[in-house]
């Protein structure tokens, strides 16, 4: 990153400051379900904790299609009805959806951002477990892909005229975003959102792959590899869209670990729209949040 | 109504010398109506040799009932021959998944895929509908009506209840009765055990008297203990529910697959000398069983 100027940098410290903490329980749940044998009674804790969780993972069951003979009303009735590892798989869709705060701006579609970076995460994660299972946690991976683009959110919030600047400026001239930021404001999302990661106290590694995820000349990283490649297919695919249009010389630029065939590399996924199912569904649960 | 057992096995197929008097194959069950409308129960590998049976009489018109999508119970679907010949109606009934917001048709989506399975989906010869279940709600085959029932494992899995003409049958699916998560001492105890004892009684009461309970009792109460929260039953929570529902005929499947059948028979009876029902013809389920109700 360039120098900062001194006035910048308490712009955007005060932005940083200004964002809401990371929900505990949603950490605490990304950790909790990668361990299988994580106990019921811990999982039904944590959950009924976040009252907004519980509401969320409660509408879901109540509105769908089992037809439940009664509403369900708590976590553990939850349980009873439709067993732990729905449950599980629930509230870490609520999680996930939940991290993303909701926002509103004319300018930037946060539906479709909660979209991209659902959609970035569930390849990022895919994309660990096929190439490199032995560098990287595939469940790091997606939270990395989850929080990548976050500083975009704090620049909608705190400093919206810049950002929509920048988002025309990328928009009309086919200018990478964080270019765009960098001119306007004097710092990228990419730079802001590690900020924030850093002050949510998250792995040295997680700060580091938000930071570097535009920069060009970092040396090769597992997690950050397959971020950056699940981010360009994203993009290119047009899954969600958080402000960034896809430029076709940016294939040439991925990391080399899938540069000898990035179409091979998608096409040995298979059925893309099918991996992303999960991402349509939690961008959804996401919305379901009313007000 | 006719029921006869093609596959009894859970988890993995397992043929060879210690399993040829019960059998191999995973779960499948053929359901025949008064009328002969036909209704299979989980597509387990012991669809394949029910699907031989069925060649000598095209066209096909079949009903799958799937219980739950883990393997064992879903393994056969692509051998289910019908599937591969024009002509041929097969309806695939299940659950909706919360999670992928998907129905029944997943099932087939995920196993046919070319790196799996050499024939897509798209590629099917027969006329194949999907029919995704709601909790409670009969569904009429011919002349028999088949009501899905959730009930207990770590996917959604659905146990069927089968009536023709007065006679009925229940089937389980793979099934662990409720189990409070606390301990007796933590504050979360009593208000989990008054949900679990009503969900007991809601499941009793829809399953009812039948004259045919097929349940999960893939454990022996010794083994159960390093089983907990995988999702099956014993040989004695099995004598149970047909006690409490007042079951006529009791039959135990999904036999554990290192059990040979020496040492089946052996744990079947033990179980029997600590509790019978009273009224109730109980026994082990093997492949070729058959029983007219
Ligand atoms: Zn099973
Ligand atoms: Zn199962």
């Amino acid at each position: 990153m360039p120098q900062l100027s001194p006035e910048l940098e308490r712009r955007l410290t005060a932005a940083v400051d200004r964002m809401p903490a990371f929900p505990k329980s949603v950490q605490t749940i990304l950790t909790m379900t990668r361990d299988s044998n994580c106990l019921p009674k811990q999982l039904v804790g944590v959950i009924e904790k976040d009252p907004v969780m519980t509401l969320r993972i409660l509408r879901v069951i109540n509105s769908a299609y089992y037809a439940l003979p009664n509403k369900i009303g708590s976590v553990g009735q939850a349980v009873v009805y439709l067993g732990l590892n729905t449950i599980k798989n629930l509230a870490l869709a609520c999680a996930a959806a939940g991290v993303l705060p909701r926002f509103h701006t004319d300018f930037f579609d946060s539906q479709q951002y909660l979209l991209h970076s659902l959609s970035v995460a569930s390849l990022a994660r895919l994309l660990c477990e096929k190439h490199a299972r032995s560098e990287a946690d595939p469940g790091d991976c997606y939270v990395a892909g989850l929080l990548h683009d976050f500083g975009k959110v704090v620049f909608a919030h705190t400093m919206a005229a810049e950002f929509t600047l920048a988002l025309g400026i990328a928009a009309q001239k086919g200018k990478p975003l964080h270019l765009a930021e960098q001119e306007v404001i004097g710092a990228d999302h990419a730079f802001v959102g590690a900020l924030l990661a850093q002050k949510w106290q998250f792995s040295e590694a997680l700060v580091a792959c938000i930071r570097d995820h535009h920069a060009a000349d970092v040396a090769p990283q597992a997690m950050l590899d397959c971020l950056r490649m699940a981010d360009a297919i994203c993009r290119q695919r047009g899954f969600g869209a958080a402000g960034n249009p896809w430029r076709e010389e940016e294939l040439a630029e991925l990391p080399a670990r899938f540069a000898t065939a990035t179409e091979a590399v998608v096409a040995d996924l298979g059925d893309l729209n099918k991996h992303l199912a999960e991402a349509q569904t939690f961008a959804q649960i996401g919305v379901g949040e009313g007000g | 109504m006719k029921v006869k057992m093609w596959g009894v096995r859970g988890s993995i197929p397992s043929p060879g010398p210690r399993t040829v008097r019960y059998g191999g194959n995973t779960t499948c069950i053929e359901v025949r109506s008064d009328a002969d409308h036909l209704i299979i129960l989980d597509a387990g590998t012991g669809i394949f040799p029910l699907a031989q049976s069925l060649l000598a009489r095209l066209p096909v018109e079949a009903n799958i009932f799937i219980t739950h999508t883990h393997w064992d119970h879903i393994q056969g679907l692509p051998f289910f021959v019908p599937l591969h010949i024009p002509g041929n109606i097969v309806r695939i009934h299940g659950a909706f998944d919360l999670i992928t917001q998907q129905g029944v048709e997943h099932v087939m989506n995920v196993q046919l895929q070319y790196s799996y399975f050499p024939i897509r989906e798209a590629e099917l010869k027969a006329n194949v509908e999907y029919l995704t279940l709601t909790v409670g709600k009969p569904v009429r085959v011919g002349d028999a009506t088949v009501t899905p029932i959730l009930m207990n494992h770590p996917v959604i899995n659905f146990g069927y209840r089968i009536e023709c003409n007065g006679k009925s049958l229940f089937f389980t699916g793979d099934h662990e009765p409720w189990r409070n998560i606390y301990a007796p001492e933590e504050s979360g105890w009593a208000e989990y055990q008054a949900m679990i004892e009503q969900r007991q009684a809601e499941l009793e009461a829809a399953i009812g008297p039948v004259d045919l309970l097929i349940v999960d009792s893939a454990y022996t109460a010794a083994e159960y203990p390093k089983k907990i929260g995988w999702g099956h039953g014993t040989f004695d929570t099995g004598l149970e529910l047909a006690r409490r529902t007042g079951a006529r005929r009791l039959l135990c499947t999904h036999h554990e697959p290192t059990r040979s059948d020496d040492e089946l028979e052996r744990v079947f009876a033990e179980a029997l000398t600590r509790q019978t029902v009273a009224g109730c013809e109980v026994m082990l389920a093997y492949e070729g069983l058959e029983i007219t109700l």
